[in-house]
């Protein structure tokens, strides 16, 4: 290429670059904008890019007179247990799945695979009528259980790829050093393991944080709502009140945006792993 | 010790059954049975009525049709852009680590909150995007988007291609990446042009990622009934209504149970019925090459 | 220190059989090579050794004790790997030490013993470092220095060497061989090296698919080779090998290509007429200048080595390897004689492979 038509295609290039970053930026953007916009000025200023005058008031609210802070424990406590849990379980199966080759192994496959692919929703109301006489329903120990089986499939694939990463003989090495497999796997593996672990974490949590329909149907008190269902009450409400819901929002996206650069390097090994998953 | 690796895997699986398995039978059984959760006489077995039902149902043809309009044009966007975005990000360049992180973001966002997040932009009062089209001439007035009788599905589809390009453009990123270098030095010595290595060589490469990935992401999307229900609950009058959101509101607003379930399993067979149509039509097309 | 014992040892992968009945009895404090072509099975015996795959059938016993049942753990064996498997997140102390740690053995007494091999494998500035910031050959000592800690009843070696540059493998040849010396400890050494094979071994095994060919010390196997096999793997260049038949007649003889006749030093036992196969090493091979005394060759290509020539040259139809120490001997194009010398001719039956003379 000559040496103008390889700088127009630089400068396509970075042009086209910068309209996806603005495209990918621009609603968490506004999401922004309108949680710090004084409710005077939110429809009077409604297409403006940023307001004339910002307040934290809409935080202020969402934090000390709204049951917030409590869907937040509540989706932090669900979602950090379900992501541990998970983890655990997914690094046990996932290394069953990486080690060994046993007549079963096909099977379990196949069976992680068919719940990957079949529509959750056929499950809302089987669950319910499971859950709800073993008091399981309005609780978030109901919603960890659940959820927690949701994402053992993906996550034990992923741990499985994570696992196959690291080579057969280290783990030889150890039981010939002395170890049984158990030790091996806890004191040579799981330690090179952690990156992947940690991934599979961030995966977890990030699914669990934004589940909707099963909390919606499983949870109808306040007490054990999440955050996904408490920001949908607001919603229902008579009037919306924008900037508290997007103020709400803004907490919501913060833990989510966190375990993303956390996890950001994991993406590709991840999806690649489980390709169902949104 | 041949038990060991049952040993591992027990946990995992014993909730995998229990959580998932046992009720995806008993929801089987619901969809032949009067399950309605309010209704203590309800339970009893009536064969085939809530299919016959299904077939008279209004709701449930204008959800396919939704559900065929929705699935469709969400993953021809969501991929076409995700492949630009994949090629734009394969080159390096100054700051790519910074701009894939960004431009990924949107798949970390949670559904319900990017719902919200896009119900907001098209509404006239607080979001922009009303008023850009009106000044662009697209729209008469600077109306909701969402509440259009015509165009309302436009919205939750563009809040999902917004969402879902990252998904596409990673996994197609990882695809590209792994193609040899040497292939494209190779070609470029012999005197491809760009565009014929990109014909010649990429395509041929991204292919089976691409097969698979859009036939599991159309089933995923056909599925995800988030953003439908955040946005729109499936209105105006069903308007926006597909399959999955159908049988959630059957399910979490009118607690019939079996009827919902008799829907799911109808989605079901036609997701498998599709899923089976692309792999013989992926057998035929690779036994004819 | 102990004896290695195995009976009629099987190894199957469902219905591929992999190990066909090895027996092999290892002296304590001997060191045994098994050598072989790749795939021929010998790292799956070594691994049964050392208790990494099951015995699907046959019996192994150390120290004179049935271990078929038992974990690797149990087996009280060290084994250093190709790959040298050294653990990525432990220092080369930690490396070492882990299998004393696992033991719970008092600090003092691990302090001492990894000193100890530090010392007699030089690594002792490297002992805190990472396996990550060693060369190839620091890692590999770091393997050896892993296994040797912990005096073991026997060492399990599956080539150890493969993954280092030709000098560095010469140097840690030597150094494994000074080892075992000292140490004395029963070693069992994988490799697909016969050069290895014939420095390191006090007795070497050959085996080719799944087979044991032939158990020997090095120069037997060499002088000796029970079979085509173990003719043709063992030596380079390559033992040549020419296709003939028997004859009875002037007290023993091969008719080669071309009606070639060529004595042997006496009769063989078998019939008249058989088909045969003889080998002669190529640095058994007498070239000279003076036709009358051998077979007309034509040298068609010349290859010094620097310690030597090898001479590669078409006669009766054949291909004739010669090597020499002698420089200059014979130019591509030049034709000369070359003989076999009655004594140095092996004399295989080329149905059965089987050495016959
Ligand atoms: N887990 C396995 N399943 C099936 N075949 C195997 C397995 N491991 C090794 N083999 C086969 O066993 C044969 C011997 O392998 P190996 O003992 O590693 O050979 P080598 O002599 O090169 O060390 C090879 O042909 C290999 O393909
Ligand atoms: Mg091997």
């Amino acid at each position: 290429m000559t040496r103008p038509k390889r700088l127009v295609a630089t400068v396509a290039h970075r042009a086209a670059i910068l309209c996806y970053v603005v495209f990918a930026l621009f609603p968490l953007f506004w999401l922004l904008k309108v949680s710090v916009t004084p409710n005077d000025l939110l429809y009077s200023e409604g297409v403006r890019l940023w307001p004339s005058r910002t307040v934290f008031d809409h935080f202020d609210f969402v934090l000390r007179h709204s049951d917030f802070p409590l869907f937040f424990r509540n989706s932090m406590i669900v979602s950090l247990s379900t992501a541990f849990i998970v983890t655990i379980l997914a690094s046990l199966g996932g290394y069953a799945m990486s080690r060994f080759t046993f007549r079963g192994k096909f099977w379990i496959v196949g069976l992680m695979l068919l719940t990957q692919m079949f529509p959750l929703v056929m499950l809302i109301a089987p669950i319910f009528k499971i859950l709800s006489p073993l008091g399981l329903t309005n609780s978030l120990s109901g919603l960890i259980l659940v959820y927690v089986a949701f994402n053992v499939p993906f996550a034990t694939f992923l741990m499985q790829s994570f696992f196959d990463g690291i080579p057969k003989d280290l783990e030889e090495a150890a039981m010939i050093d002395g170890a049984t497999r158990f030790m091996a796997f806890r004191q040579i593996i799981l330690p090179l393991t952690l990156p992947g672990m940690a991934a599979t974490l961030g995966f977890v949590f990030t699914a669990a944080w934004s589940e909707l329909l099963f909390a919606l149907m499983l949870i109808s008190g306040v007490d054990a709502s999440t955050f996904p269902v408490g920001l949908l009450s607001f919603v229902s409400k008579f009037s919306v009140d924008f900037g508290q819901m997007m103020a709400a929002g803004v907490l919501a996206l913060i833990p989510a945006c966190l375990f993303f650069f956390f996890i950001q390097r994991y993406l590709v090994q991840g999806l690649t792993a489980g390709a169902v998953k949104g | 010790m041949a038990s060991e690796p049952y040993l591992y895997s027990a946990p995992a699986l014993i909730l995998i059954v229990t959580v998932m398995l046992v009720p995806l039978v008993i929801g089987i059984s619901y969809a032949f049975r009067d399950m309605t959760l309010l209704d203590p006489f309800s339970g009893g077995f009536i064969g085939l009525d809530h299919f016959r039902a299904i077939a008279k149902d209004k709701t449930f043809w204008l959800a396919l049709k939704n559900t065929v309009y929705w699935t469709g044009y969400s993953v021809a966007l969501q991929f076409l852009f995700g492949l630009i975005l994949a090629l734009l990000l394969d080159k390096p360049f100054y700051g790519r680590g910074l701009a894939q992180a960004l431009c990924f973001l949107p798949w970390a966002v949670p559904s319900f909150l990017s719902g919200l997040n896009w119900a907001m932009l098209f509404n006239p009062v607080v979001g922009p995007i009303p008023h850009w089209l009106y000044g662009l001439g697209l729209m008469s007035a600077p109306d909701n988007l969402l509440s259009s009788p015509t165009h309302a599905m436009w919205g939750p589809i563009i809040a999902n291609v917004w969402w879902g390009i990252p998904f596409f453009a990673i996994t197609l990123l990882a695809a590209l990446q792994s193609i040899p270098r040497d292939l494209y030095e190779a070609a470029a010595i012999d005197g491809a042009t760009p565009f014929q290595r990109f014909r010649s060589i990429t395509l041929p490469f991204l292919a089976p990622t691409i097969a698979i990935t859009v036939m599991l992401r159309t089933v995923w999307i056909a599925n995800f009934a988030d953003l439908i229900v955040v946005m729109t609950n499936g209105g105006p009058a069903d308007r926006t209504q597909i399959v999955a959101s159908y049988i959630f509101t059957q399910a979490f607003r009118r607690l019939d149970f079996g009827y919902a379930s008799a829907i799911a399993m109808v989605l079901l067979a036609l997701l498998l019925v599709y899923s089976m149509l692309i792999v013989l039509l992926r057998q035929t097309l690779l036994r004819e090459r | 220190m102990a004896s290695i014992d195995i009976t009629d040892v099987r190894k199957a992968y469902g219905a591929v059989k992999i190990l066909h009945g090895v027996d092999l009895t290892i002296q304590d404090g001997e060191f045994v090579v098994l050598v072989g072509p790749s795939g021929c099975g010998k790292s799956t015996l070594l691994r049964m050794i050392a208790g990494l795959e099951d015995i699907s059938a046959g019996e192994i016993k150390i120290g004179g004790k049935r271990v078929n049942e038992l974990d690797p753990k149990d087996r009280d064996i060290a084994m250093v790997f190709q790959s040298y498997a050294l653990y990525p997140h432990m220092t080369v102390a930690g490396n070492m030490s882990y299998s004393l740690r696992l033991r719970k053995t008092a600090k003092e007494k691990i302090a001492k013993a990894i000193s100890g091999a530090a010392e007699k494998l030089s690594l002792t500035p490297l002992m805190e470092r990472r396996p990550k910031a060693l060369s190839g050959g620091q890692r590999q000592r770091v393997a050896m220095g892993r296994a040797i800690v912990r005096k073991p009843k026997a060492f399990l070696f599956d080539e150890p060497l493969s993954n280092l540059d030709a000098r560095l493998r010469e140097h840690m040849r030597g150094e494994i061989k000074k080892l075992h010396q000292d140490l004395g400890a029963t070693s069992i050494y994988v490799t697909h090296d016969q050069i290895e094979a014939m420095t390191l071994a006090d007795r070497i095994v050959a085996m080719n698919a799944g087979i044991v060919q032939q158990v020997g010390s090095p120069l037997d196997l060499y002088d000796r080779p029970a079979n085509l096999f173990v003719a043709g793997f063992m030596g380079s260049p390559a033992m040549n090998m020419f296709e003939g038949v028997y004859r009875v007649a002037n007290g023993g003889s091969v008719e080669l290509a071309q009606g070639i006749v060529v004595p042997l030093a006496g009769p063989a036992s078998t019939a008249d007429g058989t088909k045969v196969t003889l080998g002669i090493r190529p640095e058994h091979v007498v070239v000279g200048k003076d036709l009358a005394g051998g077979l007309a060759a034509e040298i068609d290509l010349v290859e010094p080595t620097g310690f030597g020539t090898i001479l590669h040259s078409r006669a009766f139809g054949r291909d004739v390897k010669a090597f020499s120490l002698e420089r200059g001997l014979a130019e591509r194009g030049d034709t000369v004689s070359v003989s076999f010398p009655v004594e140095r001719i092996h004399l295989f039956d080329t149905a059965s492979g089987s050495r016959i003379g």
